[in-house]
């Protein structure tokens, strides 16, 4: 008796040696900053090196609609991208997975790749150099004869919206050809023996089929979208407010910590609120989305 | 079995070697200065010098004022042996966060100095009686211009008219609002320890760029890309600092930095030793070494930038005096505003400004 | 006369790029007929059945379904519905929602597909399985659930490509029986295809042999397994002993074939009235036929040693080596019991009649062994 629970009790303790490095990470690396975050975003400034505890950075977010609008931009923009990605990543991960064949089909795949080749901001800087108004496109337009005087292109919602779908595309596009993969293509034969057409077979079997793929893809593109600083910072000029962009600000130029801390929290917030959310609608579990 | 003590053993091994390689590097850092410091500040060819002189390694990080101060308050004071934040922003920073040590003064040659810049920032950045900067690069931000197509630009403020509509870029920081300050004929530095009087300041500049807003082609960050954005000729009119105005100049006539009526404003970049400097000796060394009036004379001719070394202005080119007295004729230089230093608080004040200015849709 | 036929293909080709995987089939099956198409791996049959469901488009050649030309329409147009190698069930959705999918799809309403869908999942014996998932389902239930989701739609003719390729074999007996039951009670045509020649012998009407893209022969199963034409017919249904031989001498109503091993084997001149001596031939004669120490015709007799019994109930056989010239062959025990004792080492005499030995000319074409 005593042998066998001293077996299993040195058993317990070897598993909890095997998880140490696990759980130290997620201690660590996870947790830990975001207990900080969440303590430094409680606290108000009083005079030099002076804090108490105070709920006036969450306030503060509330009552100044600044911070407000810009929370929801970034939320509706981000949601935009994720549909608009999944809306063109879709039609293109059928081609890969199903329409092309053999060689062709691992040469569009790496074409999805190549713009993960440079760094973001090398890529941020290619759109700027083909959109500014003395740019590759304004000048065609202009030698074309299409276009009277130099255009420009940056510095609006819509050149956001490109960059961020084009930054996303790969992270959609990767699951879904995955799981469309997995789809035998005797269910959508049968789809269309039983009378199905293109609409309904995609609606009824496709979709179903793809749902894993497409939650899985949605929760990595809106993540990345929601926490994309560089993109919307660059492409969007003047007029561009996202959410991360406040939360540097906040850090970095003015040295506040507890309202950047206090907005990282509510960022958090939003992001799983809204996976969450989108996780219910399409009636899936995060488990069966990340495995 | 035995398979696996291999495994074992070597990777013991390289965990050794690992730990080996750890403390070589902390040895090696003893002989290394980690300089936090600006754009164009450390010429290659100086560091080069440098490290044949004495040795030491200079390890060079990219910044400004804030991420400086963000930096250095991250890690309370560590990670950099010496760093170059703006005089006027040292004293509050150093009040709020305590993040650099009093500089030693036995230690740096003040000869190398112009006397009253060097007396000037001393005052400036003095706190409970300890120095904590001392001056190396001094400029001002102004008004950058291509003087063929904005000739009607003569203030800050002109930048928001008709004639230079969408052609026009500057920052979205606290020099624009000063400037614009100044240029609507107030004067923020004298309301600077008055937080109601400075808050109706900034109200009125507020109001004054979001109706300029329009104007504004783009918020340029970096000064690469705004150098380039007037190349282009898809702006005319910015305000900028003047070494960017010079650099353009030397490949088009047309394009310089032109001191606007209301007076540029002057700052000055200072070293500064951060509380958990490592390696103080070398920051001392490097001080007195880019200080020699001919490593600061390469600098300036170099970067444009000019400098508080005594003696540097009589070895530069004519060519590159001859573009300062034209940006700067005498009563233009008597006309700077100087940087006070920066009272803590303000920035906060300056910042929610800032927001609104960024939220307001210009179209 | 198009109204007696369901189907019907007009020298139907099809090639891929040099390949051709079907070549000139014409073929007309009557209405409510079990037609099988029995064939070796990779001779075209899918790509046929393909053809008919509307997947592929013919090189050349025609398709009529109910008298009427369907090139150029596409599958969810066409009368027929095929049940999948795979089965193809929908996973997605639950039984009844399979099995109401093309009633769905034809705007049918509600209530009628609940009725429809109630009656066809009454007919394969699986009325009360509507809610359940796919993956509940047995793999014989699945095969049930396949059929009745084509046959809800009443189309004109049902084709199933090797629907009991995934079962086990004793499911796969038993779902035989079930599908020529069916089948015959709803009268509907079904095209089957299989390379399992029991499948197509038990269950069809008809049977076409398909090799290499080429029907070898169309007939009633006995036909095929009585009277096949071709060498490959006499080789791919049912089970044979097979030699290689040179026609010789004409003795009466009997032919000598002689063997490269020095025997010889008795044929018929009555049933091959066609061989001329010199010819090349295989030849072939069915476990079945041959007689141990029998007192029937002896035109063929052989003494032979036995080598293994293979003990498989009323399908007992022994395989024996021919004592003269060393060739192996199979022998049929009777399902009386009779030889219940044989044994490995006996020696047997081995008897069969000259009707009972089938040659055929090595022709121009040869095609594949089974
Ligand atoms: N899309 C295609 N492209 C090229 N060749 C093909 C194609 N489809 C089938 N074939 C070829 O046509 C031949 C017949 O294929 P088919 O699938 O009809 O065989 P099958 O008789 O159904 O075989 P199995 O019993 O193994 O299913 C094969 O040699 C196959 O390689
Ligand atoms: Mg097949």
């Amino acid at each position: 008796m005593t042998t066998s629970t001293g077996k299993a009790g040195a058993m317990r303790v070897g598993a909890l040696l095997l998880a140490m490095p696990l759980l130290l990470w997620l201690f660590l690396l996870v947790i830990l900053p975001h207990v900080d975050l969440l303590l430094v975003s409680l606290r108000e400034r009083i005079s030099y090196g002076k804090y108490e505890f105070s709920l006036i950075n969450y306030i503060e977010f509330f009552v100044e609609p600044l911070y407000w609008n810009t929370y929801v931009r970034t939320a509706v923009m981000s949601l935009m991208a994720t549909v608009l990605t999944l809306m063109i990543g879709f039609p293109v991960s059928y081609y890969i997975a199903k329409v092309m064949r053999g060689k062709g089909k691992n040469v569009l795949f790496l074409l999805c790749l190549i713009p993960f080749w440079v760094s973001e901001l090398v890529r941020t800087f290619g759109w700027m150099i083909l959109l500014r108004e003395s740019g590759v496109i304004s000048n065609f337009l202009q030698w074309a004869g299409i276009a009277d005087g130099p255009i420009e292109m940056l510095y609006n919602d819509a050149t956001i919206m490109v960059g961020l779908v084009y930054t996303s595309m790969l992270f959609m596009v990767v699951p879904l050809v995955s799981v469309l993969d997995s789809l035998d293509d005797s269910l959508i034969e049968a789809g269309y023996d039983l009378g199905g057409n293109a609409f309904t077979v995609t609606r009824d079997i496709v979709i179903p089929h793809a749902m894993p793929g497409i939650a899985s893809g949605c929760i990595v593109v809106f993540m990345l979208t929601l926490g994309n600083y560089l993109t919307p910072n660059l492409l969007g000029g003047k007029d561009s407010l996202w959410f991360t962009e406040q939360i540097y600000t906040q850090f970095i130029t003015r040295f506040n910590w507890e309202s950047g801390s206090a907005f990282g929290f509510l960022l958090l917030v939003l992001s799983s609120l809204i996976v969450w959310i989108g996780l219910k609608l399409s009636r899936q579990t995060l488990s069966e989305t990340v495995s | 079995m035995s398979k696996k003590h291999g495994a074992l053993r070597g990777s013991l091994l390289g965990l050794t070697a690992l730990a080996g390689m750890v403390m070589l590097g902390q040895t090696a850092q003893a002989e290394e200065l980690r300089l936090l410091t600006w754009g164009g500040y450390v010429p290659d060819d100086v560091v080069a010098e440098f490290e044949a002189e004495t040795g030491i390694d200079v390890e060079v990080t990219l910044s400004n004022n804030e991420e400086m101060i963000s930096k250095l308050r991250a890690t309370g004071g560590g990670g950099f042996d010496l760093a170059q934040p703006s005089q006027d922003r040292i004293a509050s920073a150093q009040l709020e966060h305590n993040i650099y040590k009093p500089i030693d003064l036995s230690k740096i040659d003040a000869s190398l100095f112009i006397p009253s810049m060097l007396e000037a920032t001393k005052a400036n950045t003095t706190l409970d009686g300890e120095v904590y900067g001392v001056p190396q690069i001094w400029g001002t931000d102004g008004l950058v211009l291509n003087t063929a197509e904005a000739s009607t630009v003569k203030d800050y403020i002109d930048l928001c008219s008709d004639e230079v509509a969408g052609k026009v870029s500057y920052r979205l920081r606290r020099p624009t609002l000063i400037a614009f300050a100044f240029s609507m004929g107030m004067d923020p530095f004298a309301a600077y320890n008055d937080e109601a009087a400075y808050q109706e300041i900034l109200d009125k500049v507020e109001a004054k760029l979001i109706e300029c807003k329009p104007n504004v082609k783009t918020y340029w960050e970096g000064s690469d890309s705004l150098l380039n954005l007037i190349r282009s000729g898809e702006v005319v009119a910015a305000m900028a600092w003047d070494a960017g105005g010079w650099t353009l100049n030397n490949d088009n006539p047309d394009m310089n930095f032109v001191a606007p009526s209301s007076g540029a404003l002057g700052w000055v970049d200072t070293f500064a030793i951060p509380r958990k400097a490592e390696n103080e000796e070398a920051a001392y060394k490097w001080i007195n070494f880019v200080m020699k009036p001919e490593i600061a004379a390469r600098i300036t001719a170099a970067s444009s930038y000019y400098t508080a070394s005594n003696g540097a202005s009589s070895l530069l080119d004519e060519a590159q005096r001859k573009q300062f007295e034209t940006s700067f004729p005498q009563e233009a230089l008597d006309n700077i505003n100087w940087y006070p230093p920066v009272p803590a608080g303000l920035e906060a004040i300056e910042g929610k400004t800032l927001d609104r200015v960024k939220a307001a849709q210009s179209n | 006369m198009a109204d007696q036929f369901d189907l019907e293909c007009r020298d139907v080709v099809k090639k891929f790029d040099a390949f051709t995987a079907v070549d000139s089939i014409s073929i007309a099956i009557p209405k409510g007929s079990f037609f099988s198409i029995l064939g070796p791996s990779g001779c075209g049959k899918t790509t046929l059945l393909r053809m008919l469901a509307g997947f592929q488009a013919p090189t050349s050649g025609d398709i009529l379904i109910n008298g009427s030309s369907v090139l150029g329409v596409p599958p969810n147009r066409r009368p027929v519905n095929m049940v999948f190698q795979h089965l193809a069930l929908f996973p997605m959705m639950n039984v009844a929602e399979n099995v109401a999918y093309g009633l769905k799809r034809r705007g049918v309403d509600r209530s009628t597909i609940e009725k429809k869908v109630n009656d066809t999942l009454a007919r394969v014996g699986l009325p009360d399985s509507g809610p359940k998932q796919i993956s509940q389902l047995s793999g014989g239930q699945k095969q049930r659930i396949a059929i009745a989701r084509c046959l809800v739609l009443e189309p004109a003719v049902l084709l199933l490509d090797e629907p009991l390729g995934a079962l086990d074999l004793k499911l796969r007996e038993h779902m035989k029986v079930e599908l020529k039951q069916l089948q015959n009670e709803i009268g509907t045509t079904f095209v089957y295809i299989t390379h399992d020649q029991s499948e197509a012998l038990v269950m069809s009407d008809q049977v076409a042999v398909m090799n290499a893209g080429r029907f070898e022969q169309v007939g009633a199963p006995q036909d095929l397994y009585y009277s096949p034409q071709t060498a490959f017919v006499a080789g791919f249904v049912g089970e044979s002993n097979r030699w290689k031989g040179t026609v010789g001498k004409t003795q009466g109503d009997q032919i000598v074939i002689n063997l490269p091993t020095g025997g010889s084997v008795v044929a018929s001149r009555v049933v091959h009235p066609e061989l001329s001596e010199g010819q090349t031939v295989d030849v072939f004669v069915r476990p079945e036929a041959i007689a141990i120490d029998g007192q029937g015709k002896t035109d063929n007799a052989i003494g032979a040693k036995v080598e293994n019994v293979l003990f498989n109930g009323a399908a007992s056989s022994v395989q024996v080596r021919d004592s003269a010239t060393g060739h192996e062959m199979t022998v049929a025990l009777p399902q009386t019991g009779a030889f219940a004792n044989l044994k490995a080492g006996d020696t047997v005499n081995l008897t069969w009649a000259a009707e009972q030995t089938r040659c055929f000319a090595k022709s121009e074409k040869q095609g594949a062994a089974a």
